[in-house]
């Protein structure tokens, strides 16, 4: 149902139904040339979503598809869904102010790991804690690309490849998925752009699954990170359950290298948290209570 | 002789009730069909710090404090000697002070006010459940004139709900304060018209942006709670619950600007309010919504700064960063309600504005104005046809584009779950479609376009309020307003006529129409309350000022009174 709030004649528009048509792909693609590199992991990422959606049937108009700033963050222009690219590191609570004024839309927030979990990171862990019902999907690889190459929160300490930091960050890489699971992230997978069908199987239970869902997707930069070509190489796709309590997710993420992407690593199930909008009132009831 | 108006200041440490003793006495004052004004000043402790509330007392409208209090009580005197200049006494006051409280401190007693002692913390223990509060509340319900059965009746809504036994011994004590008060001066007002409180209100600043901002339209508001703005989210939070939206809070000021970004990129008209440190956070991403033409409208309740400054107390030095804080050219609305009452009518106003032109308002109240607690004629109601410009669906002409070079300026904007008008909403610069652009002929273009729909719009007449004829002029704008208006309606009874002009929109500036305003003016006055003269300068790069014009600012905390205006017309203005 569309919140359908009659502002002195404003309303959203309701919901327009479509008989049975089924949507391919194509439908939520854009004709707009992605400014991505040639052997980015975001194009397989743009075309795992459209798959995902298509799998999902679900009209282009009901989608959102939100973003901050990034290479990835590009990516909803490269759609055919409703896109906002907002700032740097803000696209959660753009994505979240929209899905609770708007839950009947399917709310998708995309970006990259500078963007999620550096500037942006405060949003990421409230996101998590906040649980509404939308899906938030992180092209991470491991450096900031737009600005020509400088080390990301998940960047390894002793990464030298910018001037930036020419003796390394120093630091220790964040741990995005541990993150999630501690700040209440309903449920947690871990994906390789390498993989597609993998993927796009992952997005559509990401969306489907309530809550908030946070999908990590390895998505190598061949320009300033080639060395992640051999991503390839490392990935398990591992066909195995796994524990879908707190406690055995954390200890199954800890354990892994990073590199374990298959099963969905953690499926929670809180309510998700939503606005109620159920109040009748009119507002001359509430000025009057001002009256002596 | 009876008075026209008479200025009451409770002191007292934390517990003391010196608060809820103001409210009773203002709300006692609406009822006996009087005009009260209560402003507050708390120290910085979280609980149990000192606190006075000044409750003007008036037979008719009034939108500041007085030049100086009539009647001090002290409940106590703890740490209370710091307020002497708020509590502006003078000789011709008289201070109530309790002797086991101590001494009255030097600096409240340099005034010359006349002492009178009374056992305040005695004589309520001498009724059972007594409180000193409430018998402060019966010494200047006598002072003032109010009756018993004004007090009775608000004491009943305050009280009735903690039982029969509380209410008989708040009775006795204000009966008591009352009969105690009956030997001392008299500052008693003209008797008001009990059968006028039913066309009154009693509301704040704060109260009055929220309620705006319901009657605008407003359905939801992302919040951050922040001093002296988080009464008015408070307001909203169940007002917002009950026409059918919702109040959400955040993590940070980050998130509560793109919040409302967001539900109203969906079509949802939003808010949220903030103070200074609030509003600095928020300025990347305002620039956001006037880039991506998503309307959203930032209550700034303003307090002293720069950085945490003083966070309970008024200033109105956050007009430069609503003006010029963003970053690149971002047109943008910037409006000032100018009094308690006002906050209704400017902040609607805003929320029509902000949907009517796709684009940021920013409303600057601040804590004298947000938090002042007012008896006032229930305000006219207002009515704005706001609505705005959606698109249904795709154009006969073919594609649908979000950033449509109008004559306007303003296109329609698609909301998600329109068929055919999918467009990504984009702080990039941008083409007519939406798409990202470096290019000189789109940037230049969005560029005009963001600008000249501000521009070519209509304001009417409510861009200012010009008041008063005269070839002296005051300019001022926001809280400043009501001690301006005090101090043109002292001038006029002797005499002088001064023409008042208080600007409610301050961007985009309205040349014409200052102009106009100015005719005849020869000497013109700017009174704001910054340190550096932000108004003024303001003033002086958009508007053509008289020869010869005068600013008069000063910091906060101290709001400003009507003397001090009267005082620069005087001295050769």
């Amino acid at each position: 149902m569309i919140m359908n709030i009659d502002v002195q004649g404003m309303a959203c528009p309701s919901q327009q139904q479509d008989g049975q048509k089924n949507y391919d792909a194509l439908d939520y693609k854009s004709e707009v040339k992605p400014v991505w590199c040639p052997g980015c992991g975001d194009y397989s990422v743009l075309a795992a979503l459209t798959n995902a959606l298509a799998d999902l049937n679900l009209p282009p108009e009901q989608v959102a598809l939100v973003s901050g700033i990034g290479c990835s963050s590009r990516i909803p222009a490269y759609t055919n869904v409703y896109g906002f690219h907002g700032v740097h590191g803000r696209a959660l609570p753009v994505a979240t102010g929209l899905k609770l004024a708007r839950p009947d839309l399917t709310v998708i927030a995309a970006g990259g790991d500078g963007d999620g979990f550096s500037i942006g990171g405060n949003h990421f862990l409230h996101a998590c804690r906040r649980n509404i019902d939308m899906t938030y999907i992180v092209m991470d690889n491991q450096v900031y690309g737009m600005t020509k190459g400088q080390a990301s929160p998940t960047t390894a300490p002793d990464w030298t490849g910018s001037d930036l930091t020419p003796h390394g960050s120093g630091v220790n890489p964040f741990h995005p998925l541990v993150i999630a699971l501690a700040s209440g992230a309903n449920f947690i997978a871990r994906c390789f752009s390498g993989e597609p069908v993998h993927l796009a199987e992952t997005i559509v239970e990401a969306i489907k699954h309530p809550g908030f869902s946070v999908v990590q997707i390895l998505s190598p930069c061949v320009t300033f990170r080639p060395e992640q070509r051999e991503w390839k190489d490392r990935i398990r796709l591992v066909d195995q359950s796994y524990p879908t309590d707190m406690r055995g997710a954390a200890k199954q993420l800890l354990a892994d290298d990073g590199f374990t992407i298959g099963q969905v690593l953690y499926r929670g199930d809180r309510a998700p948290y939503a606005c109620k909008y159920d109040g009748t009132d009119s507002i001359d009831v509430i000025a009057e209570g001002f009256r002596l | 002789m009876a008075r026209t108006s008479v200025s009451v200041v409770l002191a007292g440490s934390g517990g003391a009730g010196v608060i809820t003793a103001g409210t009773i006495l203002l709300q006692a004052a609406g009822a006996a069909g009087q005009y009260a004004y209560m402003t507050r000043s708390a120290g910085a402790q979280i609980r149990g710090g000192e606190a006075t509330a000044t409750i003007r007392f008036s037979t008719t409208p009034m939108q500041c404090q007085d030049d100086n209090s009539h009647i001090l009580i002290g409940i106590d005197w703890q740490n209370l000697g710091k307020y002497a200049r708020e509590m502006a006494l003078s000789s011709q006051s008289i201070i109530i002070t309790d002797p086991a409280q101590g001494p009255v401190p030097e600096s409240i007693l340099a005034s010359g006010a006349q002492e009178f002692e009374v056992p305040l913390k005695k004589l309520a223990r001498s009724i059972e459940g007594g409180r000193p509060n409430m018998l402060a509340v019966g010494i200047v319900a006598q002072l003032v004139g109010l009756p018993y059965a004004a007090i009775d009746g608000v004491l009943e809504k305050f009280i009735g709900r903690k039982g029969d036994k509380a209410m008989a011994s708040s009775r006795a004590a204000v009966k008591l304060g009352m009969e105690l008060a009956a030997p001392l001066p008299s500052f008693a007002l003209i008797a008001g018209d009990a059968t006028q409180a039913r066309t009154r209100w009693s509301i704040s600043g704060n109260e009055a942006a929220g309620l705006g901002a319901v009657k605008g339209g407003i359905r939801y508001a992302a919040a951050y709670p922040i001093t002296p703005a988080t009464d008015m989210l408070e307001w909203l939070a169940p007002a917002l619950e009950k026409v059918g939206g919702a109040l959400v809070q955040v993590e940070d000021e980050l998130a509560s600007i793109n919040h409302i970004i967001g539900a109203s990129y969906g079509g949802v008209p939003s808010i949220t309010a903030t103070s200074g440190p609030g509003l600095a956070l928020m300025t990347e991403s305002i620039g956001l919504a006037i880039a991506s033409e998503t309307p959203i409208v930032v209550v700034d309740v303003m307090r002293g700064g720069p950085s945490t400054g003083i966070p309970t107390k008024a200033e109105q030095s956050d007009l430069n960063i609503a003006l010029y804080g963003m970053h690149g050219d971002a047109p943008h609305l910037v409006l000032a309600p100018n009094s308690v009452t006002d906050c209704i009518f400017t902040t609607q106003w805003s929320v029509h504005l902000a949907e009517t032109l796709q684009t940021a308002a920013i409303v600057l109240s601040d804590q004298s104005l947000g938090q002042a607690q007012a008896i006032v004629d229930a305000p006219v109601d207002h009515h704005f046809d706001t609505r705005r410009l959606i698109a249904t669906g795709v154009p006969e002409s073919g594609k649908y584009q979000r950033y449509a070079i109008t004559e306007s300026g303003v296109s329609a904007m698609a909301i998600p779950g329109t068929r055919g008008c999918q467009y990504t909403a984009d702080g990039l610069e941008h083409t007519q479609a939406g798409l990202p652009s470096s290019m000189e002929s789109d940037h230049v273009a969005q560029m005009d376009k963001r600008l000249h729909k501000l521009t070519q719009f209509d304001y009417g007449a409510h861009w200012a309020d010009i008041e008063g004829e005269g070839d002296t002029a005051i300019i001022t704008w926001g809280s400043c307003t009501g001690a301006v208006r005090e101090a043109q309606a002292r001038l006029r009874d002797e005499g002088r006529a001064i023409r008042l002009i208080s600007i409610r929109l301050l961007f985009p500036v309205q040349p014409e129409q200052f102009q106009a305003a100015l005719a005849g003016v020869k000497n013109a006055l700017i009174i704001e309350q910054t340190h550096s003269g932000q108004f003024g300068r303001y003033l002086r790069s958009y508007y053509d000022l008289p020869p010869g014009t005068k600013v008069y600012c000063r910091p906060g905390p101290l709001t400003m009174r009507p003397a001090e205006i009267c005082q620069q017309l005087s001295s050769g203005g």
